[in-house]
């Protein structure tokens, strides 16, 4: 007996979608919610990511060819947002909506109807956002950091549209994560105790947290910049007994956690792959989620690690790098089981694998340089150049986005129930591959010769390393539109997939067809230590 | 299952084709060490090659500590790396199905996990101790010789020379020298393209310097890599720093906050002088400076208003409003007819004193003289076919001051 | 703290498809965009351009009565099992959770601002260095009466600061306010204990007294704005302590506003006969946002004007 109460009067087959576009406008299923989130931040993904070809080809070489400064400086603002905000968190949310689910044995996320909401408000959200770029004045210029008093006193008028943009983005999270929670919390099938759930869930519930406690701390942030703004506080000017010091503090007491945030989920995405394709159980399952628990919790008191170089008391600064450089540690045990769980495997190379071992060692370069940041006395020299730079792309790009990609690769199976072309997949893996070290690698040797960041326009010394950079960027840039190809390629016409897929994969979702069914499950399944994860 | 059979025609293992040839594991071992090998070499020569590519060792004993630390950290990161990647790329030589490996089947151990849980932490121990060390160095920040205000502006620098009870003993501004013309390909880019200014900083070595860092209207920061120091130069906000340079010559830094439109055009340019040499260079810029300050009592022709004016405008007001005073509306209003120029002096001397506020239009008053408002305001009134016939006097400025007291 | 039960087979629900959702997302967006307008024109002293806020507004507020009216039809239907019930409490558990973190930011900004800020640009502490340069004349005390630059911020004529004597308490408004929240918190309690006695009058009344109490504190936080505008001269405009009194209060009063209005749903909805002692989640829910309200009222009350 199917226990799904149907809500339906009429009687066409609900467990089937409605026809045509209201099915996406209107729809309450996970699966079609997390379709739309993942096709909205590829989209995103696209656009923040020729904002940062405009910026690779206005440093191409020195002086200034395309491009005025005022504009540029739009161009990294929106970039950074856009591919934070837009691009890598959408990403991830939609992925747990198509896989939470699945993985705990659930119908559907707990609150359909908000599932659809948290969605829909983004495409309004973004469109506010990239609005601003054609009104009067120009769009955001503050960078995705946006300090007072530049983002206050001194920014253009569309920064109103900006932090009420930030405001809606920040309730959808909220919501999408409120969902995540309730669903891991409440939907769970009988026997899918805490300790047996997938790490992407774990990671998940965990990233869910972060969220619902740091979002409303950057609503705040903007709230007060928005009344220093029209209604004449001083939060931010010290004229008025307030600190530009400040903001930074509440910004960044958000934006620590947000870069955990944007790769947490990674984590548990690469706990996923690489146990199937090296056949052997996950090694540490255990600590994995202690891991990830610790980071979670270090990661509120790490902020002013950003701040080294705004002058704080001494005992401050020592108290954040110490704490700063102890998140190398729960991040190394992750790292090190990784390596464990390949050790003595029985090791193929499909794409997704290729994507996740290229994670763990490129984000484990990007950890490394983020530990050199956290050398106080380092950082004043690396603080805000390219060496910065140079970090959070590594950690970002071949670390966030290649989980992202590496998912897509090892579920879209699942999702439309045809294989990728190995070939096209191994293609785009080596394109990305390159193409990445060849854009980030040399920012190292910009940043640590001097070269600042946020600047149209550098001094020769620099040359070489941002050509070679510029180039690499539009080797990656194109290889990811390559990657929308296969994508498509795969869900038109891809060879049909069998239910498990991949030889080694455990877990719930391969115990469902491919296609997995509307409804992933309508009567729970009963899970065991063995199917669990 | 049809995706194991694609891995003959896998990625990593074409990569390392060579190493799979000559037997499973010997030959991992050999591949997975020459990579390792080579990569540290790399780097190893990359760094050799100087300055280009690595943290500049610098000139204070503070810029040295921390180009150590740098490398310190930096080669216990590759070293922890070397063991990692290695490990890695050695499993993924040798441990693959297409060999029948069987997969083991352990999958956890308290020793192990302990393990790379406490060897971390000891090593970040190890890294901690100097760091805080030098960290303690730079905080001590008493017994100086000699105090400079650097004052960061929208976009350019200000530095004042304190006297003892900290007054102001001798002040300019310093700006970008590097001509438009080489920004925009119209001209060859010069050596120091976009590190060079008309008015740099003067130092004595071997003593030490203390720097106050504030700024005017926005967060600046000031960075002399060859020293070690930099720091954020906030409005209303005090932050301190400290050098004690060791050899005599020029050292070049840049703006590293972003502070609008022309962050990327700010540099900061240090000159480190011999002792007598500058005790020399500061006695007669403070006679001259003190000379300056009698200026406003003068008045001028309508020819020296104009190339004076044409001069601070360059200067002050072009990157903005541009040469041809067109501006960039509209967000930069144009000079040529706006009502503010062509209107009554008075209120157009207002504008440049106190600014406008919300708009990126700042306050000259404390940057500039009022002999040099005045030359600027009269070159506005009659340059690129504006003609008011008017003239401005330093008078009129200092009347327009005292006016507001 | 697992809150499902193993064992146990729960039915789930799977709503329809639904208008509401992308039609909030609408109404918010064009509302958003509208108070943006709005205030880019007010600053810039242009004749204010409102209709599309109070368009969004409306199309909100008409999305969101439907969107409650449906979902209590559906409970009433019996279409709402256990385990969404049970999401609706994580939810509500959650949102409130996120609320505290909102106002942890304002918090965070006051303590920040007077043990830190004014103390350094008053000339104290580590970087006292920042007072005694740029700032000589400022003195380093809070409530703040004496801004850093009063030209830019003019001075608060009085702050909130509680009376010296010992009588004037009495005609000190945030401790009334504190009485009237804090008893209002106990006559909510009142409220569910008499639902889950099914006693539906002593429920109506609890309840009602409650509104009651919540529209008077609005009032009276608004008697203390006209004050403090008036009277006092204290301003958002007049520095860092004015920022923070208005900022704090005044978010909180939006929330008793909210909280209020919910309360005042519940009690229409009891009128209507609708709850049982065993389902009265609606209720319950806006009864916990209540207490939460309340619980940062004391903060402020000992934060903002105590201390
Ligand atoms: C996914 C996002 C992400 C992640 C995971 C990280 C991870 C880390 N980051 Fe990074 N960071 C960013 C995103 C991220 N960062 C961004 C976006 C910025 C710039 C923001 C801006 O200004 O625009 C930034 C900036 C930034 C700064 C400020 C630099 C500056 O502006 O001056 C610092 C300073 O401490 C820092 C440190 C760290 C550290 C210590 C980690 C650690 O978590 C890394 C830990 C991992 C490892 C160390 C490797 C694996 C560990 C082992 C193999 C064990 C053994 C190793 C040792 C014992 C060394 N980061
Ligand atoms: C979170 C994720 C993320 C990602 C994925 C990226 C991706 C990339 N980023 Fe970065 N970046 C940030 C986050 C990210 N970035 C942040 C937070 C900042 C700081 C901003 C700030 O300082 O405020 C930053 C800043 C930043 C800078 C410094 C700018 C400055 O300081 O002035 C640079 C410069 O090289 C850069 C480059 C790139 C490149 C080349 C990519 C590449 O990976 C992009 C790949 C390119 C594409 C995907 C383009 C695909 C499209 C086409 C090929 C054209 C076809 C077009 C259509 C079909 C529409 N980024
Ligand atoms: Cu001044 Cu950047
Ligand atoms: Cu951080």
């Amino acid at each position: 007996m199917s226990a799904v109460i149907d809500a339906h009067h009429d009687d066409h087959d609900h467990h089937g979608p409605a026809k045509g576009i209201a099915r996406w406008l209107f729809t309450t299923n996970h699966k079609d919610i997390g379709t739309l989130y993942l096709w909205f931040s590829f989209i995103m993904f696209l656009i923040g990511g020729t904002m940062a070809l405009i910026i690779r080809a206005e440093l191409f070489q020195p002086g200034l060819q395309f491009v005025e400064p005022e504009f540029f400086n739009q161009m990294t603002t929106n970039h950074g947002l856009i591919m934070v905000f837009g691009a890598i968190m959408p990403a991830f949310v939609g992925l747990a909506n198509w896989l939470v689910p699945m993985m705990v044995g659930a119908p559907d996320m707990a609150l359909p109807r908000m599932n659809n909401l948290s969605f829909w408000i983004l495409p309004f959200a973004f469109s506010m956002l990239l609005m601003t770029l054609f009104m009067e004045g120009g769009g955001p210029n503050f960078g995705w950091t946006f300090y007072a008093p530049l983002s206050t006193t001194y920014a253009p008028d569309t920064v109103t549209f900006f932090i009420f943009g930030v405001h809606m983005m920040g309730a959808s999270s909220i919501m999408g994560s409120i969902n995540i929670i309730a669903t891991i919390l409440n939907m769970r099938a009988p026997g899918m105790t805490y300790m047996r759930m997938p790490l992407f869930v774990w990671t998940w519930l965990i990233t869910a947290y972060l969220l619902i406690a740091v979002m409303p701390v950057l609503a705040g942030a903007v709230t007060m910049m928005l009344f220093d703004i029209h209604f004449g506080t001083s939060f931010f000017s010290a004229a008025g007994g307030g600190d530009p010091v400040m903001f930074q503090h509440i910004f960044w007491f958000f934006g620590h956690p947000e870069v955990y945030i944007m790769i947490l989920p990674a984590f548990g995405i690469v706990s996923a792959i690489i146990p199937t394709f090296a056949r052997k159980r996950l090694f540490g399952y255990d600590s994995m989620v202690y891991a990830t628990a610790s980071i979670a919790f270090l990661s509120f008191i790490v902020w002013a690690h950003h701040m080294f170089t705004v002058g704080m008391p001494l005992a401050g600064q020592l108290f954040f790098m110490y704490s700063t450089m102890l998140i190398a540690v729960p991040t190394g045990v992750k790292v090190f089981n990784w390596v464990a769980t390949m050790w003595k495997g029985s090791m193929t190379f499909e794409t997704p694998m290729l994507f996740a071992i290229a994670f763990v060692i490129l984000f484990t370069m990007g950890g490394f340089s983020g530990l050199m940041l956290a050398i106080t006395p380092a950082d004043y020299q690396y603080h805000d150049t390219y060496f910065v730079v140079a970090h959070f792309h590594y950690v970002l790009v071949p670390g966030a986005l290649f989980s992202i990609i590496a998912a897509v690769y090892y579920w879209l199976p699942k999702w439309c129930g045809r294989m990728v072309d190995e070939r096209l997949g191994k293609t785009h893996f080596w394109l990305s591959f390159i193409g990445v070290n060849v854009t980030f690698f040399p920012q190292h040797f910009s940043g640590l010769a001097g070269m600042p960041r946020r600047i149209p326009d550098y001094a020769l010394a620099f040359a070489d390393f941002n050509m070679v950079s510029s180039i690499g960027a539009f080797i990656f840039g194109f290889s990811q539109v390559f990657f929308m190809y296969v994508v498509i390629k795969t869900i038109r016409s891809g060879r049909p997939a069998t239910a498990r897929v991949w030889e080694g994969a455990t877990g719930l979702e391969w115990e469902l067809p491919s296609p997995a069914p509307y409804h992933s499950f309508s009567t729970p399944p009963k899970v065991t230590a063995e199917n669990a994860h | 299952m049809q995706p194991v059979t694609h891995n003959r025609r896998g990625g990593l293992r074409r990569l390392f084709r060579t190493g799979i040839r000559s037997g499973a594991r010997v030959g991992g071992r050999t591949v997975a060490a020459r990579f390792l090998t080579g990569i540290v070499a790399l780097l190893a020569t990359a760094f050799a090659y100087g300055d280009d590519l690595n943290m500049p060792v610098g000139v204070t004993d503070i810029s040295r500590q921390v180009y150590d630390l740098h490398m310190l950290i930096f080669w216990i990161c590759v070293a922890i790396g070397v063991v990692v990647f290695g490990a890695i790329i050695w499993s993924v030589l040798n441990h693959r199905k297409s060999f029948g490996v069987e997969p083991a089947t352990w999958h956890e151990s308290t020793r192990l996990e302990l393990a790379w849980t406490i060897i971390p932490t000891v090593i970040l121990i190890v890294m901690a101790i100097p760091a805080t060390r030098v960290l303690i160095a730079m905080y001590d920040t008493g017994g100086e010789d000699m105090v400079v205000e650097v004052r960061g502006y929208q976009w350019k620098w200000e530095y004042k020379y304190l006297d003892d009870d900290m007054n102001t003993s001798l002040r300019f501004m310093s700006n970008l020298a590097t001509p438009k013309d080489e920004t925009y390909g119209k001209s060859a880019k010069g050596e120091h393209y976009l590190l060079e200014v008309d008015e740099p900083l003067r130092i004595p070595i071997n003593r030490k310097v203390r720097f106050l860092v504030t700024a005017n209207d926005v967060i600046h920061a000031w960075w002399v890599p060859d020293f070690g120091i930099k720091r954020d130069a906030i409005p209303g906000i005090i932050n301190e720093l400290w050098a004690i340079v060791e050899e005599p010559g020029v050292y070049r830094g840049q703006c590293t906050e972003l502070c609008g439109k022309d962050h990327g055009f700010m540099p900061i340019v240090v000159h480190a002088m011999e002792e007598a040499e500058y005790d020399a260079w500061y006695a007669e810029q403070q006679q001259q400076y003190l000379a300056l300050q009698t200026m406003k009592d003068k008045t001028f022709t309508h020819e020296e208003l104009m190339a004076n004016g044409e001069a601070v405008y360059s200067k002050y007001c072009a990157s903005c409003h541009m040469a041809n005073g067109q501006g960039v509306p509209p967000v930069f209003p144009a000079l040529v007819g706006s009502e503010v120029v062509l209107g009554p002096k008075a209120g157009h001397i207002d504008v440049i004193l106190n600014g406008r506020q919300g708009t990126a239009m700042q306050a000259f008053g404390s940057q500039l003289r009022e002999d040099e408002i005045a030359a600027v305001v009269h070159y506005k009134r009659h340059a690129w076919g504006n003609d008011t016939g008017d003239v401005t006097q330093p008078a009129d400025v200092v009347a327009l001051k005292s006016k507001e007291g | 703290m697992a809150s499902h039960t193993p064992g146990e087979t729960p039915a789930y629900y799977i709503p329809h498809e639904g208008w509401y959702p992308v039609w909030l997302a609408l109404s918010t967006c064009v509302m958003m965009l509208g108070l943006g307008s709005w205030l880019n024109t007010a600053s810039a002293g242009e004749e204010p351009n409102t209709l599309f806020f109070w368009l969004g507004f409306g199309g909100l507020a008409i999305v969101l009565f439907q969107w409650f009216a449906k979902v209590v039809r559906e409970n009433h239907a019996g279409l709402v099992s256990g385990q969404l019930k049970r999401s609706y409490v994580w939810g509500m558990g959650w949102f409130i959770f996120s609320e505290v973190m909102f106002f942890a930011a304002f918090f965070g900004a006051l303590f920040y601002a007077r043990n830190l800020a004014v103390a350094w640009l008053g000339g104290d502490g580590a970087k006292g260095i920042t007072g005694d340069y740029l700032w000589p004349e400022f003195e380093n005390t809070w409530p703040v009466v004496n801004n850093p630059n009063p030209e830019v911020f003019t001075n608060p004529g009085e702050s909130m600061a509680p009376p010296s004597t010992a009588s004037a308490w009495a005609g000190y408004l945030p401790l009334w306010n504190t009485v009237i929240l804090l008893t209002s918190s106990v006559t909510v309690h009142f409220a569910h204990t008499a639902l889950k006695n099914d006693n539906r009058n002593r429920f109506i009344t609890w309840l009602g007294l409650t509104v009651a109490l919540g529209i008077i504190f609005l009032i009276l936080q608004g008697e203390e704005y006209i004050h403090a505008y008036q009277e006092l001269g204290l301003t958002l405009e007049s520095g860092i302590y004015g920022s923070t009194f208005f900022i704090l209060t005044g978010f909180h009063g939006f929330h008793v506003t909210l909280g209020t209005f919910m309360l005042a749903v519940q009690l229409v909805r009891a009128i209507r006969g609708h709850f049982s002692h065993e389902d009265c989640f609606g209720f319950e829910a806006s009864s916990w946002y209540w207490h939460f309200v309340d619980v940062v009222w004391v903060g402020l009350f000992f934060f903002v004007y105590l201390l």
